[in-house]
């Protein structure tokens, strides 16, 4: 068992623990940085996938994870993103400025929009914020001259410090694009998660009542938690529309919205970790059914015949088997697997049960 | 003047008259008790302060300031802190994050310079965490530092609720019921605890309490309250013996 003593208050400051934990985490990263090199072309896009997903899982984790605030609405700002994005780019801005204005611009309209919200709390947010991803169609269609419409938009590659980047031609400097910003996205929420603001998030997640106590000022903090939860959300939707090449008013459905819940709720909710096992589940779930049907077509015969909703469904039971059996999920059994080996073979059962409550997110009211 | 003044408050829900009519002052440097039977409007007066409800009327001072024009979260600001008759701790954060919540209302860095973590914001981080260690130490909640709230004895959770209101560097500390619920050894601990934060840290204690035990041996004065409105007002004896308040407990001899 490794203990770590502490002599120093930065080592409860710095984000990582001790020396072995970040070279861990560093080996973790040269990892995914020399994917290119390693995955195949098909693969990669995949993972590229995966990482677009985590960005907008972070989005969606500070806002439901660490403040508490529910929301299904955050494909709007997906798409509220990869519209912008797009229409800047096409009016000539070049990429360097128009994908962080594409994240701006989201965040004023999430910030915007939780003003009226702040008065929701719980199940009647989530209606709320249902409401903005089902809007969010008609408004793409109705902005016709500006967003293309029904017939929606396309985006080839852009152009980054001289490099052409695209999708399809350059899928490694994509890749790198896309890792970058997610490694920018994830050690700003880790400061963030550090200092006061990020500590006043929690406060209000845990007991609203209390954090006004201490000073919090419920309404702002919520806002700004909008603000940042849509502007990460909003560069995940800039990737997105890049991934796709192609978009219109039906590619960020409601649907979008409530596969970015599960996602974290799969993964763990109020961890970074979290946002990251569960775009895993949601990135690679697809290809291993259709691995796993080929299998079980195999077995018993049969041609592999398409299953409508098959996806869902595994997907929806997943999320209820986390829901019932380990609520902090995903990240909460590798906490448990973690503990199992670093004390071994002095693990007990019992060890983590005080702590399987679920997440007072909301209080019904 | 006082550091903390009440005069003529009075709220209503509907019908129901919670506070009648109710004025007190609180001197700078003193234990102040308030009992009275349940549902006599002690914790409601908490809330009042605590800028939870709105008076239907009077007037509510704090240290020269109206309390009355600030929001419930400007209330900290003025230097009041306070804990709650059923715990309210952030369950899913670490002891240590509960009390650096309670440093919050000292944050001088903005968004920027936290999502950058700037020097400036590490050094705020050293600080408040020197701070809180001074808590640590004094309340002795040393094992518990880097333990979840949710998986916590109630005892303790009494316990880091007074550290996470001292955290915040008080001029006055409300503490509602703060031996509600705990042990006899626990109960002497959190009266030596009471005494030492008048004495030694200097700071104003406002406490809503049952236990008269504890009442009698730390408070300066007490206020007692029946049904919104004042009963009786002096020290721990003479209110003890006030014919009104052996009434409002026991009932009138026949």
């Amino acid at each position: 068992m490794r203990i770590v003593f502490k002599t120093d208050y930065m080592q409860d400051i710095r984000p990582w623990k001790d020396g072995y934990q970040l070279s861990l985490y560093l080996i973790l990263l040269a990892v995914v940085f020399a994917a290119p090199w390693i995955l195949d072309v098909f693969y990669l896009g995949e993972l590229t996938n995966v990482l677009i997903w985590a960005i907008a899982g972070m989005g969606l984790m500070v806002l439901t994870g660490h403040t508490g605030q529910a929301s299904l609405g955050h494909a709007a700002f997906l798409a509220f993103g990869c519209y912008s994005n797009v229409i800047l780019l096409e009016a000539g801005v070049p990429f360097i400025l128009a994908f962080p204005l594409a994240g701006v611009i989201t965040g004023i309209i999430g910030a915007l929009v939780a003003i009226p919200a702040l008065r929701l709390h719980g199940i009647y947010l989530a209606i709320f914020t249902l409401a903005m991803s089902i809007l969010v169609d008609d408004i793409i269609v109705l902005t016709e001259p500006w967003s293309g419409g029904v017939s929606g938009k396309y985006i080839a590659g852009i152009d980054l410090f001289g490099l052409s980047i695209d999708r399809w031609g350059t899928p490694m400097l994509f890749y790198w694009l896309v890792l970058a910003v997610t490694v920018i996205v994830a050690l700003g929420y880790i400061n963030l998660l550090r200092s006061p603001l990020g500590r006043s998030f929690i406060a209000v997640r845990d007991s609203e009542v209390s954090a006004q106590a201490m000073g919090v000022d419920i309404a702002r903090t919520k806002t700004i938690s909008f603000g940042l939860s849509c502007m990460v959300t909003g560069w995940a939707g800039a990737f997105m529309g890049m991934f796709a090449g192609a978009f219109n008013n039906e590619t960020f459905s409601v649907v979008i919205s409530i596969e970015l819940l599960m996602m974290i709720v799969i993964g763990g909710l109020g961890s970074i970790h979290g946002a990251f096992f569960g775009a895993i589940v949601i990135g690679f779930l697809p290809q291993f059914l259709s691995i796993a049907k080929e299998y079980v077509g195999a077995l018993f015969g049969g041609s592999t015949v398409a299953i409508p909703g098959l996806e869902f469904g595994i997907f929806g039971m997943i999320l209820i088997a986390f829901i019932l059996f380990e609520p902090m999920g995903i990240y909460g059994r590798w906490l448990k697997i973690r503990t199992f080996f670093e004390l071994f073979p002095f693990y007990r059962k019992d060890m983590f049960k005080r702590q399987k409550s679920y997440l007072k997110t909301e209080r019904l009211r | 003047m006082s550091l903390l003044e009440i005069e003529n408050v009075t709220l209503k829900f509907g019908g129901l008259t919670a506070v009648d009519n109710l004025s007190f002052t609180v001197e700078e440097g003193e234990v102040f008790a308030i009992v009275g039977p349940n549902g006599a409007g002690k914790s409601t007066v908490f809330n009042l302060i605590s800028r939870f409800y709105d008076p239907y009327a009077g007037q509510i001072r704090f240290d020269g300031h109206n309390l009355l024009e600030v929001k419930p979260s400007g209330v900290a600001a003025y230097g009041v802190a306070r804990t709650f008759q059923n715990i309210e701790l952030f369950e899913h954060a670490t002891v240590l994050q509960n009390l650096l919540v309670g440093r919050h209302r000292h944050r001088k860095t903005n968004l920027f310079s936290e999502i950058l973590f700037t020097p400036s914001a590490r050094r705020q981080e050293l600080e408040n965490r020197e701070k809180v260690e001074e808590v640590i130490d004094f309340l002795d909640l040393q094992a518990y530092r880097d333990k979840m709230i949710a998986g916590l004895p109630y005892g303790v959770r009494k316990v880091v609720e007074v550290a996470r209101a001292l955290s915040t560097d008080p001029k006055l500390l409300l503490l509602d019921e703060p031996a509600s619920g705990l042990s006899v050894e626990e109960t002497t601990d959190m009266r030596w605890w009471i005494d030492d934060i008048r004495r030694q840290m200097g700071i104003t204690v406002l406490m809503v309490e049952h236990d008269m035990g504890l009442v009698s041996g730390v408070s300066d004065r007490v206020l007692a309250m029946a049904d919104g409105a004042k009963l009786a007002l002096g020290t721990p004896a003479e209110v003890q013996s006030h014919p009104a308040v052996i009434e409002a407990y026991l009932g009138k001899a026949s």
